[in-house]
């Protein structure tokens, strides 16, 4: 008799949980991916912890807080590590719909993740996507702060240049007239480019590229 | 090269300053600066790479000899020559056309239109630039969508750095009658643009004479480290072989030759460039797929067991594996892959950057490299634009050289205003491919045309005497008479014939089906009529399965 109950109560959890089940879902699981060196094997006793990690996300759902650990059904649980599971109600006769499951596990994803040391990629529910974390977005983006560094140097560059040609030209507005004065006291001037005083052209060597030679130094004086 | 320099920046006629390279190396580095731009670090190697490696450079070298130097040194003469008297040669030249007018014209209106888009190239650059100063780089993952369920879905489609570049940089539009908004931020780049342009440019050459050091060396020293870098990684060997083993079939289609001559020219190749997804293939995401459908025991396949397991599942259960569809790796695949112009510098060559150590310093390095070799360019073009106004008078000789540059390059601002819309790119390829080369084509026909035909070449070489001391011998003296002018034609003809052959089009973004697609130009008058109304997809669908992640909820490759 006992015997027979417990073939009907099998029967019954059989046809709850399957895969591809109506409100079943799939969870794989890569741990030695995660831990390496230090993973653990996956044993009944870790299936009681999912088990009750999944109670655990549903009594939170308003109505079902009497959800309890003999409720969820893990089967088909391979090498991989991967299974499926439903929960189903206190009757134990249909599942509880697949929406509420999966928006209790999205809830409580990072519970279950740390209770088996894995993150959102080695602990995987199959059609039940992770809640990705907001972006990191500093309040003022990175590339306006660089900007206004380079802009601010670039402008206070100009300026100074800027500043400088002026107060060159007024320099030679006024400076002019001095300048002749020490032309003429000058015999042999030595001339000097860019603080770079220059050698004599040897004529012999060099060519001189007369389109440089300034139009007034190539006609002779009257 | 780039033939748009002016060379008339040499000597400064302003009045009584005389600004002066500060030595040789100065004037030579400035040279180099001018010449070596954008295109030649993104459009060569891709054209030695498509046009069958080291046969590519048969055609360059004739293009070379017998259209660019002799080309480049007649622009060089006549702009000492010119200097001397520039409106006295030019009416001696061709009294009918004007004199100043059309000479100042014609230089003008070609560096300005060069101008406003290179620097518009320049703004994206800068906009990369400043967005590698954080560590992850922002082109690295895709940004999460409203529910946080996952990625967006532009960007699963199309992949990180496609999506990067399309949508948060350029923020493009479908189409190119579609000008959508002024993007603010790239508003903002091309505002620094053009106010580093006018720092570097506010003196003349005295400025960018000092600034030539640093412009014109560092894009080679950086260039130098990824060298290094490159040959460190494995499968060196084999891509340096695929790029320099000729394959000199190649050269028996007409396109190389034309190629080969515009990139003589000019050529900055705005092009979409080649998909090359350097994560579309991951070793471990084979066995995981395997490990995943066949449900064997996580970490039990490593890599060397991978072909033995492979074998052994397709041969008992071939139909599943089928369905798996699994990916090999060949390098020859991605070596037949190539990329040019925006599409390297953007695409592939950002994730390229992901992909190396301490990415962000990389990122730094080669966006500086590419801003630098495009501002040292920036300075011939400016110049080419600031020297006419300054010879032609159109302000008066009180008004101060800063305040012109800075009226010109508010104006330059101003215009490039149209490259910010949404549809900016597609105006600026537009530009590249129709507006520029051809320009530059006539341009420099006429002026080898005017200079050899019209001015006459005994007086051009008396000139060339009288400047250097040597006459030009006869190979000179072929060439501009006879070889350029022809080999000028003929590029000119060919280009028409090209352009004429096929309805022009632009290629498009489509973010619904998410890539590239061909598009026939609207009725415009600026583009003429357009009859057919062909859509080619072009890798919109290869796109989604190479880039999208391998399963919902992971980060995108």
């Amino acid at each position: 008799m006992l015997w027979l109950l417990f073939l009907l109560v099998t029967a019954s959890h059989a046809e709850l949980c399957k895969p591809d089940a109506e409100n079943a879902f799939k969870v794989r699981l890569s741990i030695k991916t995660a831990l390496g060196d230090q993973s653990y094997t996956w044993d009944t006793n870790e299936e009681y912890l999912f088990r009750a990690m999944v109670a655990f996300s549903m009594r939170k759902v308003p109505n079902r807080e009497a959800t309890e650990i003999a409720h969820v059904l893990l089967c088909n649980i391979t090498q991989r590590v991967s299974f499926w599971f439903v929960v189903t109600d206190p009757s134990k006769n249909h599942t509880l719909p697949a929406v509420e499951v999966q928006s209790a596990i999205r809830m409580n994803r990072n519970r279950i993740n740390n209770a088996f040391l894995l993150n959102d990629q080695t602990l995987e529910f199959l059609k039940i996507p992770a809640t990705l974390g907001p972006p990191t977005d500093s309040a003022v983006p990175v590339w306006i702060i660089i900007f206004g560094v380079v802009f601010c140097i670039v402008i206070v560059a100009i300026t100074l240049l800027i500043l400088s040609g002026i107060r060159q030209r007024r320099r030679k507005s006024k400076g002019l007239p001095e300048v002749e004065d020490a032309e003429d006291k000058c015999e042999t001037p030595i001339t000097v480019e860019n603080g770079i005083p220059c050698d004599p052209l040897d004529t012999k060597e060099v060519h001189l590229n007369e389109a440089f030679v300034p139009e007034g130094e190539r006609l002779t004086p009257l | 090269m780039a033939l748009t320099e002016e060379p008339q920046s040499l000597v400064e006629d302003s009045g009584d300053e005389r600004p002066k390279w500060d030595n040789k190396f100065q004037y030579l580095l400035s040279c180099i600066g001018f010449a070596v731009g954008l295109g030649n670090i993104w459009r060569f190697p891709y054209l030695c790479q498509t046009y069958g490696g080291g046969a590519f450079l048969i055609p360059y070298l004739i293009a070379l000899v017998f259209e660019g130097i002799p080309l480049f040194h007649i622009e060089l003469a006549i702009g000492q020559r010119l200097r001397r008297g520039s409106i006295g040669v030019w009416t001696a030249i061709s009294p009918y056309l004007g004199g100043v007018v059309s000479a100042g014209l014609g230089c003008f209106t070609v560096s300005f239109l060069v101008s406003l888009y290179y620097n518009t190239i320049l703004m994206w650059v800068l906009w990369y630039f400043l967005n590698s100063f954080q560590n992850p780089l922002p082109w690295s993952s895709c940004p999460p969508d409203r529910n946080r369920t996952g990625f967006v879905d532009e960007c699963q489609g199309s992949g990180v750095v496609s999506y990067f570049w399309y949508r948060q940089t350029l923020n493009i539009s479908a189409d190119i009658g579609d000008s959508g908004a002024l993007q603010w931020r790239l508003l903002m780049c091309l505002a620094a643009c053009w106010v580093v342009v006018y720092l570097c440019v506010i003196r003349g050459i005295e400025s960018s004479g000092k600034v030539i050091y640093f412009t014109a060396l560092f894009p080679y020293l950086v260039l130098t480290l990824f060298l290094i870098r490159g040959l460190t990684l494995p499968g060196a060997k084999e891509g340096l072989l695929y790029l320099f083993t000729p394959n000199l079939e190649i050269l028996r289609n007409p396109r190389v030759w034309l190629d080969a001559a515009t990139q003589i020219f000019f050529s900055l190749s705005l092009a979409f460039g080649g998909h090359i997804a350097f994560a579309s293939y991951n070793p471990p995401r084979n066995i995981l797929s395997l490990i995943n459908a066949f449900e064997l025991p996580d970490q039990s396949v490593s890599r060397d067991d991978y072909p033995a397991v492979l074998a052994d599942l397709n041969a008992t259960q071939p139909a599943r594996v089928a369905r798996l569809l699994l990916r090999s790796c060949r390098l020859e695949d991605f070596l037949d892959k190539s990329a040019s112009g925006t599409g390297l510098a953007f695409i592939v060559f950002t994730e390229c950057l992901l992909h190396l150590p301490v990415a962000p310093a990389w990122a730094v390095l080669f966006f500086g490299m590419l801003f630098t070799l495009g501002l040292s360019s920036m300075f011939g073009n400016m110049e080419g634009v600031i020297t006419p106004l300054l010879d032609l008078g159109v302000l008066p000789r009180s008004v101060p050289k800063e305040l012109l540059t800075g009226l010109v390059c508010l104006a330059c601002f101003a215009c490039a205003l149209c490259f910010t819309l949404q549809s900016g790119n597609y105006w600026l390829e537009i530009f590249d491919n129709y507006a520029a080369s051809l320009n530059l084509i006539i341009f420099a026909f006429f002026e080898v045309f005017g200079v050899v035909y019209v001015y006459g070449m005994n007086r051009f070489c008396n000139d060339i005497e009288w400047m250097t001391g040597r006459r030009p011998n006869l190979y000179w003296r072929v060439a501009w008479k006879l070889v350029s002018p022809l080999l000028l034609l003929s590029v000119f003809g060919a280009y028409l014939v090209l352009l004429v052959q096929k309805p022009l089009s632009y290629k498009a973004w489509n973010p619904q089906h998410v890539g590239p697609s061909m598009k026939p130009f609207p009725d415009d008058p600026l583009h003429g009529q357009c009859a057919c109304h062909l859509c080619l997809r072009m890798g919109g669908s290869e796109c989604i399965q190479d880039w999208g992640p391998s399963r919902p909820g992971a980060p995108a490759p």
